[in-house]
């Protein structure tokens, strides 16, 4: 059974078929997913979601499918962590920390847009998928694609972190690495795009693709027993995510889900590439790109396609937005591996410091509940923080050796505690 | 040899099917309104009420955004590409 009405301009209204478009042909906005909330409304209750498999899938009537998921079955449904540590460090009472650097199967939220991206994909008959992709996105297309026998073409820009190009080689994917930054990427593959009979998740499906997003809103309500938070911090870097987030939350509150007022969302990005938060903070209505220059290059993106929507989504909420330099992302990346033991890429850097920032600035009350979002995993970003994290300690296979190394370490600590004193 | 404009699939009904044409004009804003004179039409598709270009347009000459050259004055010489893209990709 299908909820999937059509699909609709975002700007003009006008309506299409839920076939392959992506653009207004009018006004050339991108083009959203309709749904038939009242049967869906019927049928989607708190009880029957419970009793569905931990995944992404469990709200499947509020995505974009027609028949039954067949790709990304075991994504989603990451971990919302209670930080109590990490609270006490930012001096906050009630913080969460939503986690996708643990999703399946390529440890990031990309995995949610893609599951929706390739089910549908398939559904509309197409044999080869493809995507532009800072390194997140061509790690979770490569490895869906690769399990639902579908063939790849992945565009990245030449200059990713190593563990992002091999973790998408590793699944055989044709790696096409252009001479060139992510919008330029961007702007080749919707030239391609209009040559080859591919699905493109991030721009011929894209309206499909996007929907995904909206798992990560709704897995907050229900973790947090169908409440809403009063605040969530989201890293942007094409403006999709804290779009479908606002429109998660907006959604269950038309379902009956969830009471309460919406949460304020504030966007976070790195000053090198700040397009949304510059235009948030002038309440501008004009995005203007920027050429990106930033250690977080999975949000390395000066041309947001939906910079205009992210822009309104913030603003309308009540919420604001921020900046943190390269040097406040590597230490909020260590800060939150050393409070909560999660090992969060650049991108979380960007998050966490954010937060930090809005917090200290009481932008963000600090007793109301914050959910910090966590979209990406460390291991794949090593390059900024390699020499930034200490160095091992060197000693021989013997207990005497060891015993000298520790009363060295001891006697450095204490002249670093004095030393701290003075 | 005159601008080489790109046009995007949306309004290829109106270029007779055709994805590359060919427009005269020193600048952006001149190859647009030559654009709608072979093209009548095109131009209320890509500008709004006001001529000026609707936001999810991005329109590039030689593979540059015109928003970091001179937007809509941005000079053209012939042989030169003009792009015009939806905003549409990313993520």
């Amino acid at each position: 059974m299908s909820y999937m009405l059509g699909l609709r301009c975002r700007e003009c209204g006008r309506s299409y078929p839920k076939e392959v478009i992506f653009v207004c042909e009018y006004c050339f906005s991108s083009v959203e997913v309709e749904y038939d909330y009242d049967a869906i409304r019927k049928v989607l209750t708190r009880e029957a979601i419970a009793s569905r498999p931990k995944s992404l899938w469990r709200y499947r009537e509020l995505l974009p499918i027609d028949g039954e998921p067949t790709v990304g079955l075991f994504s989603g449904f990451t971990p919302l962590v209670r930080a109590e540590r990490l609270a006490g460090a930012l001096g906050v009472d009630e913080l969460y920390l939503k986690d996708d650097s643990v999703s399946h199967p390529t440890l990031s939220f990309k995995d949610r847009v893609v599951s929706v991206a390739l089910t549908r994909a398939k559904e509309l008959g197409f044999d080869t998928v493809a995507c532009a992709s800072t390194g997140n996105l061509a790690n979770s297309v490569s490895a869906l694609a690769a399990r639902a026998g579908l063939s790849g073409y992945i565009f990245i820009p030449a200059d990713l972190e190593q563990a992002k190009v091999v973790g998408s080689l590793i699944y055989k994917p044709t790696v096409v690495a252009v001479d060139g930054n992510y919008d330029e990427v961007n702007r080749l593959c919707a030239e391609i795009g209009a040559k080859f009979p591919w699905a493109f998740v991030n721009i011929n499906i894209r309206p499909y693709y996007a929907e995904g997003s909206k798992t990560y809103g709704y897995e907050i309500a229900e973790q947090l027993g169908w409440r809403i938070p009063r605040h969530i911090v989201v890293p942007c870097a094409g403006g999709s995510l804290i779009t479908k987030i606002a429109k998660a939350f907006r959604e269950l509150v038309r379902l009956g889900l969830v009471e309460g007022r919406l949460p304020r969302l504030y966007a976070a990005q790195a000053q090198g590439c700040a397009p949304i938060v510059n235009t948030i903070r002038e309440r501008g209505e004009i995005v203007r790109p920027v050429k990106p220059n930033t250690i977080a290059k999975s949000l390395a993106i000066g041309n947001p396609a939906d910079g205009y929507f992210a822009t309104s989504a913030v603003l309308d909420s009540g919420g604001w937005a921020d900046s943190v330099s390269d040097e406040e992302i590597v230490l909020a990346m260590k800060l939150l591996a050393e409070t909560e033991g999660i090992f969060t890429e650049t991108a979380g850097g960007v998050t966490l410091g954010v937060a930090k920032k809005l917090i200290e600035e009481g932008r963000i009350p600090r007793d109301e509940p914050i959910v910090i979002c966590i979209t990406g995993n460390g291991y794949k970003t090593q390059e900024p923080i390699l020499n930034r994290v200490g160095q091992t300690i060197s000693i021989k296979a013997n207990l005497a050796s060891f015993e000298t190394a520790f009363k060295q370490l001891v006697s450095n600590r204490l002249s670093n505690q004095e030393q701290a004193c003075l | 040899m005159p601008v080489i404009v790109r046009v995007p699939t949306p309004l290829h009904r109106l270029t007779s099917g055709q994805g590359e044409v060919r427009c005269d004009g020193a600048s952006v804003a001149a190859i647009l309104e030559d654009l709608e004179r072979q093209y009548p039409g095109v131009k209320e598709r890509i500008c709004d009420a006001n001529g000026k270009l609707r936001r999810f347009v991005n329109v590039f000459v030689n593979d540059e955004d015109i928003r970091f050259l001179q937007a809509d004055q941005t000079p053209v010489k012939d042989g030169d590409e003009v792009s015009i893209i939806p905003a549409i990709a990313g993520g």
